[in-house]
């Protein structure tokens, strides 16, 4: 579905993504993870074209995305932080983006807008949300237009226990969907039991992109978030060894 | 992108600003217009007016707004839209409604007090020179990443063409007063907006004490109706060339 290949990219001196080359499928719900800035959202915003490339290619459907931006009906994309134009309310938001997005075959998919009980702050003007609810506005953004691909950004960071939940649901029912979703978060908690495929970066290098079973049998945890802070030590540990030679 | 134009100008229209600015522009030509009793008069100060005012708003209300709308942008860039399109349609919902503002703040004072040719002339100069400083801020707001840098570099592009430009011409024309220097003068001239707005008019209202070095040569250069479409072409230019390169340079950008 989504195929990266060499992807290169660096803002001034700073190496933000080195050589990375993967193939995402459908079905796969996939854990991005790594320490900060180590580029989790540098390669999603390349992903949307957000942000360009110094060089590589990402495909998306076997096509280029250089250039093109119809493929973005397919994806639905959280980002990690959100701002809306000041003086717009909630509910003309929501309206307006179903406008723009104008989706004729399918009709919008508004069950987090029940279940986050957004009706009731229809009227509110976005500049007065709290983080969590911009969370819960975005969030219901993302899954409106049921697309195949869904980016989510942090998608748990200032969400009340509750809403983790239900948005957790949401992800499982799209999972069973066979839709590919794509999921960056530091709690691990959050991805366990959701997560097909953990993709790890670090310092903008892809360090390994595997099945989380595979992961599990190989460390011999159980517990994902053991299993991860494992290999996290590994990895720091070789990393540390290879600088002091 | 009709409708992110939609959604844009209702976002702008609900701010005050716009409002205020139309407001001072009424106040302004109702009661100039009002107390001269001779309205060529009147429309003589309205024109220094419009020249000085209208950029300066202009080219900072594009540039706030633009950077305002940044998080805006970032929305809609996920969605499916191609780049240019946001670009475009943020200008000419911005431009529009400056238009507007313009329109209802001097355009209604003029038409009541001083209908006619010279009256629609001055209209017609706030608007391109709306058009083409909102062009310029997109510029700078584009090019520049910060946003304090980003209106200070407005201001100053401002500043060139208000007030810097015309002494430098002066200087110019000062110095090299032995040569014959009227064509140079008459292409430096095409390279400040409002000074061709200032042309614009003049060579419809007649008034060469008024009318500066500049536009003296150019009535006798182009004539009245020539010198018309010559300056409205390159005004036209004006809007172009900061549009174009600004959107050259959005679509290359990280955002």
């Amino acid at each position: 579905m989504i195929k990266i290949e060499q992807l290169n990219k660096h803002f001034k001196r700073l190496d933000v993504l080195c050589d990375i080359s993967v193939f995402l499928s459908k079905g796969q719900v996939i854990s991005l993870i790594g320490p900060n800035a180590s580029g989790k959202t540098t390669l999603i915003k390349c992903l949307l074209g957000i942000v360009k490339q110094d060089s590589g290619i990402i495909y998306f459907n076997e096509k280029n995305i250089k250039g093109d931006w119809s493929y973005r009906h397919h994806i639905g994309y959280m980002p990690q932080i959100e701002r809306y134009p000041d003086n717009i309310q909630i509910g003309q938001l929501i309206n307006m983006m179903k406008d723009i997005r104008n989706n004729v075959n399918t009709l919008p998919d508004e069950e987090l807008i029940e279940k986050f009980e957004l009706n009731k702050i229809f009227i509110s003007k976005t500049r007065s949300l709290s983080g969590g609810t911009r969370q819960k506005v975005s969030a219901a953004l993302a899954f409106l237009f049921s697309p195949e691909v869904l980016i989510l950004d942090e998608p748990t960071a200032g969400l009340d226990p509750l809403s983790i939940e239900i948005l957790r649901e949401k992800i499982l029912k799209e999972k069973e969907k066979n839709k590919l979703i794509i999921i960056t978060s530091h709690i691990l908690s959050d991805i366990d039991g959701l997560a097909s495929h953990i993709m790890y970066l670090q310092n903008g290098q892809l360090i390994f992109f595997k099945d989380i079973n595979a992961i599990k049998q190989e460390v011999g945890e159980d517990r994902l978030s053991k299993a991860i802070v494992e290999i996290m030590k590994q990895k720091k540990s070789l990393y540390k060894r290879k600088n002091e030679k | 992108m009709n409708k992110t134009v939609k959604y844009v100008l209702y976002d702008i229209f609900r701010s005050r600003i716009l409002i205020a600015y139309a407001c001072l522009l009424f106040l302004i030509s109702f009661s100039l217009m009002s107390f001269e009793e001779n309205p060529s008069k009147g429309l003589m100060s309205l024109l220094n007016i419009t020249l000085i005012v209208v950029p300066l708003i202009s080219i900072i209300f594009g540039t706030i707004h633009f950077y305002n709308s940044n998080e805006f942008i970032e929305l809609l860039l996920s969605q499916p839209f191609s780049r240019s399109s946001i670009f475009f349609s943020q200008y000419m919902s911005v431009s529009a409604s400056l238009s507007c503002a313009f329109i209802i703040g001097m355009g209604i004072p003029i038409i009541i007090f001083s209908p006619g040719t010279i009256g629609t002339t001055l209209i017609i100069t706030g608007l391109l020179l709306t058009m083409v400083f909102v062009s310029l801020a997109f510029l700078s707001s584009v090019f520049v990443r910060d946003k304090a840098m980003g209106i200070g570099f407005a201001l100053l592009l401002w500043f060139l063409f208000s007030l810097i430009y015309d002494g430098l011409i002066l200087m110019l024309i000062v110095s090299l007063s032995d040569y014959p220097i009227e064509k140079l003068t008459l292409i430096l001239a095409s390279f400040n907006p409002i000074d061709l707005g200032r042309i614009f008019v003049m060579l419809q209202m007649d008034v060469s004490a008024m009318m500066g070095y500049t536009g003296a040569v150019y009535k006798d250069f182009f004539g009245s109706s020539t010198g018309m479409i010559y300056t409205f072409l390159i005004m036209f230019l004006w809007i172009l060339w900061p549009l174009l390169l600004a959107n050259h340079r959005f679509n290359q950008k990280d955002l």
